[in-house]
């Protein structure tokens, strides 16, 4: 990764944590799933002033989460959510993480309950960088939302934003509100070819 | 084949738990290189310096502690140490709890012994549970042997040891005696209650009692309820003591103790508290002597370490105290049938960070996830972590880093709530 990607992923990073900060009214309860170091998190409660709760299984994270005054739990979301009672939260946020679950039938499911609302932020596999990579070279793609070789990847789904607004009607999910992400900009033509990220505000149907 | 008391251990020098549980090193023999380990620590870190047990009588008659059992018992002494001071709001106390075999030393030096308290490198200044800015109590336990009313007491009655007559006592009792020991203390709300093991136990049921007198609680390494595992290593410890026919029903204070039963309960025990990784890591299958011949085969490293604690135990432990605090641990069910997040439900505004061993048999991780689930059940603002520890469940004594790490962190936020 050259420096300029460098800079340019992180400046992405910080739009996609944007999006999500804007999806989430003050002082709503959220839990995170898949939270990582904690960094949305910990924005969340900070600038949204949330009542922030979130779970991941990577110890070393934890420690991080800790250090920023997070409650976190070391858990499995795949293990399913039985600890929390129906609606105990505003927003379930599952931001790059969904990609890597075993379960992921069972992981939405779960978290359309305990939720009133969803918010799913996800690597793209359409971008159209990634279908000239498979087009022309016939290699597995690796771009800067998908950086990981194929032998080393902890993400088991690869789904495209197409893909993902189609289940969500199977699953007669709401798909109240869309955020499609290139580098450092919203996309708003054609976002399953120009979008790196898709991030989708989901609510059950009947539930405005 | 007995290891032969007084004989200076081989495994020592082979590494290993230095700091060693349930509980106090006092049994390990602070001695050569232990001894250097431990002044490296004292010199690296700290501590709190030189204190002293001190004691707390309360519950004459007619005014006795109400026990579970419906029996009163009066009067109560608890030992306890203190570590840091109290500020003016009384607002920063940490309520310490042991293990089934600990005491109140848990941190700092007695005068004279080289051996530090038992948590010593959690508690101290700049350490997981700082004395610079927390007030740190920590107290023996009703029952016990180790400066507190028990069955080796006197009963008042008889004007001899209780013995058996001793009334049957709970977790629930212990920590309704130490609320006695706190009100004494001046303090109305305590910041923390913590501890590993029983100790974990007693921090739930603190928060249980009194749900509006802890603002957090850190149980590690615990459960909310015995499982019958756990029940049946007790229960193996308790028929070695009563095999012992040096035990007598009980009646063995002015004669000798049951020490062959009671060292054998505590060789069970001690296997319960590691793990086959942190066997396999501190002994192998080495041997303590080259053998003579075949007719006495060597003894293996860990059974001379196993006789060597069971020996050591039973000179600073009572039997009889051992079957009354197993039988604690086994009665306790914290929810008692009921849905553990409905008897937590009370306790709104306490904070709980839970913490587990993955190697941790005796105490696995999944009770300690049965109460991290309780906890978000009753909506209490909760979070777990599940150390990678090889240490079993020694580890709650020995993984210091980590879980000073989560301490450390978990308090300021609570205290500068």
């Amino acid at each position: 990764m050259t420096k300029r990607d460098q800079s340019a992923a992180k400046e992405n990073i910080k739009l996609e944590y944007q999006a999500i900060l804007n999806l989430i009214p003050y002082g709503s309860r959220v839990l995170d799933l898949g939270c990582g170091d904690g960094e949305l998190l910990s924005l969340l409660v900070e600038r949204k002033g949330v009542q922030g709760r979130g779970i991941e299984i990577n110890e070393q994270a934890i420690y991080k989460c800790v250090s920023r005054g997070l409650s976190v739990s070391h858990q499995d979301i795949d293990a399913g959510l039985t600890e929390y009672g129906d609606k105990s939260f505003d927003y379930v946020i599952l931001n790059q993480s969904l990609q890597q679950v075993v379960n992921l039938d069972l992981v939405l499911k779960e978290s359309m309950r305990v939720g009133r609302k969803v918010i799913v932020g996800f690597p793209n596999f359409a971008y159209y960088k990634a279908r000239l990579q498979m087009f022309i070279s016939g290699r597995t793609p690796v771009t800067k939302s998908l950086p990981y070789m194929w032998y080393d990847t902890p993400n088991l789904h690869f789904l495209s934003i197409s893909d993902f607004i189609e289940y969500c009607r199977e699953k007669k999910f709401n798909i109240e509100k869309t955020v499609f992400l290139d580098r450092n900009r919203r996309v708003r033509l054609f976002p399953n070819l120009f979008a790196q990220v898709g991030i989708l505000l989901l609510s059950n149907r009947g539930v405005s | 084949m007995g290891i032969p008391q007084g004989v200076e251990p081989l495994w020592r020098g082979h590494g290993g738990v230095p700091h060693s549980p349930h509980n106090s090193p006092q049994e390990w023999g602070v001695r050569g290189v232990e001894r250097a380990i431990f002044g490296r620590m004292t010199l690296q870190s700290k501590g709190v310096g030189i204190v002293e047990t001190k004691y707390f009588t309360f519950a004459h008659p007619p005014d006795e502690l109400a026990l579970e059992s419906g029996e009163r018992l009066g009067p109560v002494t608890l030992a306890y140490e203190t570590y840091g001071a109290l500020n003016s709001e009384k607002s920063n106390a940490v309520l310490v709890f042991h293990a089934l075999s600990g005491d109140a030393h848990a941190a700092g030096f007695h005068l004279e012994d080289n051996n530090p308290g038992w948590w010593d490198s959690m508690i101290g200044p700049g350490k997981a549970f700082d004395t610079e800015k927390y007030f740190i109590i920590c107290s023996n336990v009703v029952g016990g042997c180790k400066g507190s009313t028990g069955p080796s007491s006197l009963n008042p009655k008889t004007n001899k040891p209780y013995g058996l007559d001793f009334p049957l006592i709970t977790i629930k009792d212990m920590t309704n005696a130490q609320a006695h020991l706190i009100r004494h203390l001046g303090i109305e709300k305590l910041l923390c209650v913590t501890g590993g093991s029983m100790g974990g136990m007693q921090a739930l049921q603190w928060v249980a009692s009194f749900p509006d007198r802890v603002r957090s609680a850190i149980p590690i390494a615990t459960t909310a309820k015995h499982s019958p595992q756990q029940i049946a290593f007790n229960e193996v410890g308790r028929q070695a003591i009563m095999a012992d026919p040096d035990w007598n029903g009980g009646n063995y204070y002015d004669r000798v103790p049951p020490d062959r039963g009671l060292a054998v309960a505590r060789m069970i025990g001690h296997i319960t508290y590691m793990s086959d990784a942190s066997m396999e890591e501190k002994f192998g299958r080495r041997v303590k002597d080259e053998g003579q011949n075949m007719k006495s085969p060597p003894d293996f490293e860990v059974e001379g370490y196993l006789q060597y604690r069971g020996n050591h135990f039973v000179k600073r432990f009572d039997a009889n105290s051992y079957l009354y605090i197993t039988k604690a641990l086994d009665r306790f069910d914290q929810a008692g049938g009921k849905g553990l997040h409905e008897v937590l439900k009370p306790a709104r505004d306490t904070k709980f960070l839970v913490i587990a061993f993955k190697s941790d048999w005796l105490y696995p991780a999944y009770q300690s996830k049965e109460i991290v689930k309780a906890c978000k059940l009753a909506n209490l603002d909760v979070t777990y972590c599940e150390i990678n520890s090889t240490y079993g469940h020694d580890a709650f004594l020995v993984e210091i880093e980590e879980q000073s790490h989560l301490i450390k962190h978990f308090l300021s936020r609570v205290y500068g709530d």
